[in-house]
């Protein structure tokens, strides 16, 4: 219907519009929705976050169905890039002092949680770890979407700390761009450094990688889609109308 | 996702889906409000022009605040110190305006459906900042996403994905001159598209004459409807309004619809109290009520920001009308957006 | 600013017997062929008009053309007396802007109208002999007869009478404070003695400025959703009921004007039943648009009194069909883009009408006859309330209510002496409007011959166009466009 009769149609928004609530109760939205209050760190909602990053991520200017061709890294894998990333990180930072990691909102949050576990396991220190959105800080804003955007949570102080950014996959350079922006709006920090799941190559922009789980040259066309569950490699088709 | 394609003239170009994702949206800039450096540069670049030809000082200064915390520009104007004093009209000031550089526009007028009209003129968003006794969308806006705020707290564990949830049968008492608020006007609609259950109550002649058809229900004694009123919703009494033609007395009004002690003491023990502003302490709202811990009028003033930082970003970032295909996810794949509007040769 | 624009006008004004000898169509003799003749007498078909100089000289089956007469195609057309507009606000002098005697008679011939009532509410107010002879001084040249309306009161202030009786024996027929109605009853009281005692007629525009002052569109729903000021029905009804009572105690003729609501109607039913001298009007927007147009505040849309509910236009439908409602008067009111583009409080009302009445009204009350289904709500059309349907009328009551019934009751009548209205006989005079009942069109009020072009049809198709208009012997309005 359109918005516009609606205003007028007063009654019929009222029954449009219940209905409307009964179907907002069964569908799964998106993106997690916090007010002030801190949300609680053990439930990001994992699954949906994947999704919501992989809706963002493909979310070209262009519009797209993702088709996947091959699996690059199998669950195993990853979870072997993280510990090795883990231990380079301690051994490059001499220990976890001063340590802490921020994820990248949505595809860098699951493996930042992921590398405090596994840092925390052999280090047996607890590493601040945050969730960073750089939405407001892209360079491309008015060319993707609007998403209602995810959770920034930093519920610690940046300032003088060692600082990993985690990301899933590092392509042109332009989120890490946005982040250390972002970041620089919540202290000075002594340090930032930067993991990634997979490098992608065509870089944009003057950014290298500190850790990174696996080199993949990419033809520019193609999408990664990696998560904890894999690294998958596949094109974007144009959707059928 | 959003259905902000011409601006936000009315509560009626919202859906569901839109007022949920700009509480959503309001959420996060409250994160943002809250951090030390408060400030994002999402729309540096970006010119926004309010055209004020009416008094204000919340929803002004709360748009300018809201504006400059995305790092926009700003242009202001006041009819007082302009040239619509000179005789200029106003759609002439309009496209000058637009013409100079301003990429959406923010308009308070003291005639109805100004913004309406704005709208047909420029090809740029316009925001309805109150327009005459019509609508005050944002103000609607802010108001919902105080309660959110106040009822997601209170209650247990509020999930997330059901933030509207919190408002299915809430029982809403809008008291005062409803005839002349634009403020009744855009909350009534928002309330009634969420599903709570609305009561105006005030004197007869303050009540628009087809109340009848609204989705409310309509009391003229206050002291019946306040024992089961949740969310007290007080409506300014304009002065000129006690002057004899539509009440008797300024004082007539405070004793039989303004909210004193006593009536406090009627509301139930959990019950808010919320008011738009300007208040007139002692008329429709007694002193130490309007600063009570059940009233949420600074609140509003405050959640004002970021849900009109949420509107002008939804306005200006957005790159077309999108919306998500969540069928297909359960197919196997992985869908981007659909452009409704936008075509593009460009093979992907 | 105004006055030498009126100098300027005036010296332009051709002496009539220089017009005689300079236009192209005068002294020349017209044979109209193929149309069916519509006036009070009937309908008639297979018939060919000959017309001489000012008057119709022959009216018989296959006339052959006379040497040195041109021939006018009526193929499929009806032919009936030149239509007559009983409110026609030509803004001369005061808003050239909005539009002048010159542009608005133009437009006036391009709808078929071969005379008009101007309406009093210029600028200076034609409340004096003098505003009266100039204006019929002026509109010497124009494209149909002018008629002045004379105020009721000096400056349509509603306080004072003024002069009747010099305006009437200028030739002024009808009084009015159109704009505003009389308020004080005591006023109007006068108004109406003094004008029956010179046969004049008081038209009222019905409205208690009490109710209605600052209102911006009928008082209902919409209007509370919109924040807007909402005039109620009984705001029109509460002065008609006074001054039906007012009339009756001065044994007086009065006409109402643009009747709105479905109250009034079936108080002025009752009054003619009741057997007293009223007459009424209504408008082709008010039989056809619903407050609803101003959803989106678009202030083409307000006019004075204002657009109503479906059941009002129900009601008006059913009043012209039966006869209570004598005429359909187009209250053509322009204004300029500026104006119009005012917030909705602010804009003045009106709208323009004369070049689209005659196909609203064959639009909406031949809906069931001239082709459209009942479900006519298809985008860019104007939409037909089906309740209305059921009181279609014949051509015939249509062309009634826009030419010899208005003829009557301005004076513009065969009987009265004037030279409107039909019927169409040999020595009658040319006044004819010639159209085309089921041609579909399409408004483009860019392309009106009004200079405003605040019309609400714009965009939407009607069904019914003008095709030739003569005045006085001349085609001003040939073949779709003015002639001159």
């Amino acid at each position: 219907m359109n918005p516009r009769e609606c205003g007028i149609m007063f009654h019929s928004i009222s029954f449009a519009g219940r209905l409307h609530t009964l179907q907002l109760r069964d569908k799964v939205t998106l993106i997690k929705y916090t007010t002030v209050k801190r949300v609680r760190r053990d439930s990001y909602g994992y699954r949906r976050l994947i999704l919501a990053e992989r809706e963002r991520k493909l979310a070209t200017p262009r519009g797209g169905v993702f088709v996947p061709r091959s699996q690059v890294m199998s669950v195993d894998d990853v979870d072997r890039a993280l510990v090795r990333i883990a231990h380079e990180i301690i051994e490059r930072n001499k220990g976890a002092d001063s340590l802490s990691l921020i994820g990248l909102q949505t595809g860098g949050v699951a493996l930042a949680f992921k590398l405090r576990e596994i840092i925390s396991e052999i280090s047996n220190a607890e590493i601040p770890t945050g969730t960073l959105d750089v939405a407001f800080y892209r360079d491309d804003i008015q060319l993707r979407p609007v998403l209602p955007e995810a959770v920034t949570d930093i519920p610690f102080d940046i300032t003088n700390m060692t600082v990993v950014l985690v990301d899933d996959v590092l392509f042109t350079g332009r989120t890490v761009r946005a982040a250390l922006h972002a970041l620089s709006d919540f202290g000075r920090a002594r340090s930032v450094q930067l993991a990634v799941l997979v490098d992608r190559g065509h870089r944009e922009l003057p950014i290298r990688p500190d850790y990174i789980g696996k080199n993949l040259p990419t033809r520019l066309t193609e999408q990664v889609d990696a998560t904890l569950e894999g690294v998958v490699i596949g094109d974007v088709v144009k959707k059928q109308r | 996702m959003s259905p902000l394609r011409n601006g936000l003239l009315s509560v009626g170009d919202l859906d569901l889906d839109g007022i949920g994702n700009i509480m959503k949206l309001s959420a996060v800039f409250s994160e943002v409000l809250g951090r030390d450096i408060p400030k994002v540069p999402a729309l540096r670049g970006k010119t926004m022009a309010m055209v004020f030809s009416e008094d204000s000082t919340r929803t002004r200064t709360s748009f300018e605040i809201a504006a400059k915390k995305l790092s926009m520009d700003i242009l202001s104007l006041n009819s007082s110190q302009s040239s619509i004093k000179k005789g200029e009209s106003l759609k002439d000031t309009l496209a000058n305006l637009h013409a100079i550089g301003a990429d959406c526009f923010v308009i308070r007028h003291s005639s109805a459906g100004v913004p309406a009209q704005a709208s047909t003129w420029l090809p740029v968003p316009i925001v309805n900042a109150g327009d005459g006794c019509h609508e005050h969308p944002t103000q609607a806006l802010l108001d919902c996403y105080t309660l959110i705020k106040e009822l997601n707290d209170s209650g247990d564990s509020a999930d997330d994905d059901q933030i509207l949830k919190c408002f299915n049968g809430l029982a809403v008492t809008i008291v005062g001159d409803v005839e002349h608020s634009r403020v009744a006007r855009s909350l009534v609609k928002m309330l009634d598209m969420l599903g709570a259950v609305t009561t105006l109550c005030g004197p007869k002649t303050l009540m628009p004459k087809y109340v009848d058809k609204w989705p409310v229900r309509v009391r003229y004694r206050l002291d019946e409807v306040l024992p089961e009123t949740q969310v007290c919703y007080v409506l300014r009494l304009q002065n000129e309004r006690g002057s004899g033609i539509y009440l008797s007395s300024m004082r007539e009004y405070a004793m039989n619809w303004g909210i004193d002690h006593r009536r406090d003491a009627l509301l139930p023990d959990n019950a808010v109290i919320m008011h738009p502003g300007p208040v007139n302490r002692g008329v429709e709202l007694a002193s130490d009520i309007a600063d009570s811990t059940r009233s949420l009028i600074l609140d509003q003033a405050s959640n004002g920001v970021a849900v009109r930082m949420a509107v002008i970003y939804m306005l200006l970032a957005n790159s077309g009308d999108v919306t998500f295909d969540k069928g297909a996810f359960d197919k196997g794949n992985l869908v981007s957006m659909r452009y409704a509007d936008r075509e593009t040769n460009e093979q992907v | 600013m105004e006055q030498p624009l009126i100098t300027e006008r005036l010296r332009a004004v051709r002496q009539p017997a220089a017009m005689e000898s300079s236009g192209e169509w005068c002294m020349a003799k017209f044979l109209m062929r193929g149309g069916t003749l519509v006036d009070a007498t009937g309908v008639r078909s297979g018939l060919d008009v000959l017309i001489d100089r000012s008057d119709i000289v022959e009216i018989a089956p296959d006339i052959s053309l006379p040497k040195g007469a041109r021939l006018i195609d009526c193929d499929g057309c009806v032919i009936s007396p030149g239509l007559v507009d009983l409110h026609t606000h030509l803004r001369e002098p005061g808003n050239e802007e909005a539009e002048t005697i010159e542009s608005g008679t133009r437009a006036a011939a391009a709808g078929g109208y071969t005379a008009v009532v101007c309406m009093p509410n210029t600028e200076p107010p034609i409340d004096s002999a003098a505003v009266v002879r100039d204006i019929i001084f002026v509109s010497k040249d124009a494209l149909c007869r002018v008629v002045p309306a004379g105020t009721i009161t000096i400056g349509r202030e509603g306080e004072r009478l003024s002069p009747m009786v010099e305006m009437n024996a200028c030739g002024v027929r009808i009084f009015t404070d159109d704009g505003r109605g009389v308020q004080n009853a005591f006023v109007m009281r006068r108004a109406l003695e003094y004008a029956s005692a010179l046969g004049a007629i008081i038209a009222q525009h019905c409205e208690v400025d009490d109710l209605a002052e600052h209102t911006v569109m009928n008082e209902g729903y919409l209007s509370s959703i919109m924040g807007v000021k909402g005039a109620p029905n009984c705001a029109e009804e509460l002065m008609l009921i006074r001054d039906l009572e007012l009339a009756a105690l001065c044994d007086a003729r009065v006409h109402f004007m643009h009747l709105s609501t479905s109250g009034s109607v079936e108080l002025v039913r009752r009054a003619k039943l009741a057997g007293k001298q009223v007459t009424a009007e209504v408008t082709p927007h008010h039989i056809s648009l619903t407050d609803e147009m101003l959803s989106g505040y678009n202030s083409i849309y307000k006019v004075n009194p204002p657009l109503r509910a479906r059941s009002d236009i129900t009601e008006l439908v059913k009043a012209l069909s039966d006869g209570t409602v004598d005429a359909i008067a187009t209250d053509h009111a322009p204004h300029t883009k500026a104006s119009k583009e005012l917030p909705l409080d602010q804009a003045p009302p009106g709208m323009i009408g004369l070049e689209t009445a005659l196909a609203v009204a064959i639009t909406v009350l031949k809906g069931n006859s001239s082709g459209i289904p009942a479900e006519v709500s298809s985008p860019g059309r104007l939409t037909i309330e089906p309740s209305v349907l059921q009181y279609s009328m014949s051509m015939v009551d249509i062309i009634a209510a826009m030419s010899w019934k208005p003829a009557a009751i301005a004076g513009l009548d065969i009987a009265s002496g004037g030279r409107h209205g039909g019927p169409l006989q040999p020595g009658a005079p040319a006044n004819l409007a010639v159209f085309d009942p089921s041609a579909e069109w399409k408004v483009d009020a860019s392309r009106l011959l009004s200079r405003s072009s605040n019309s609400p049809f714009d965009g939407l198709y009607l069904t019914g166009r003008v095709v030739h208009t003569i005045y006085e012997g001349e085609p001003v309005y040939l073949d779709g466009e003015a002639t001159r």
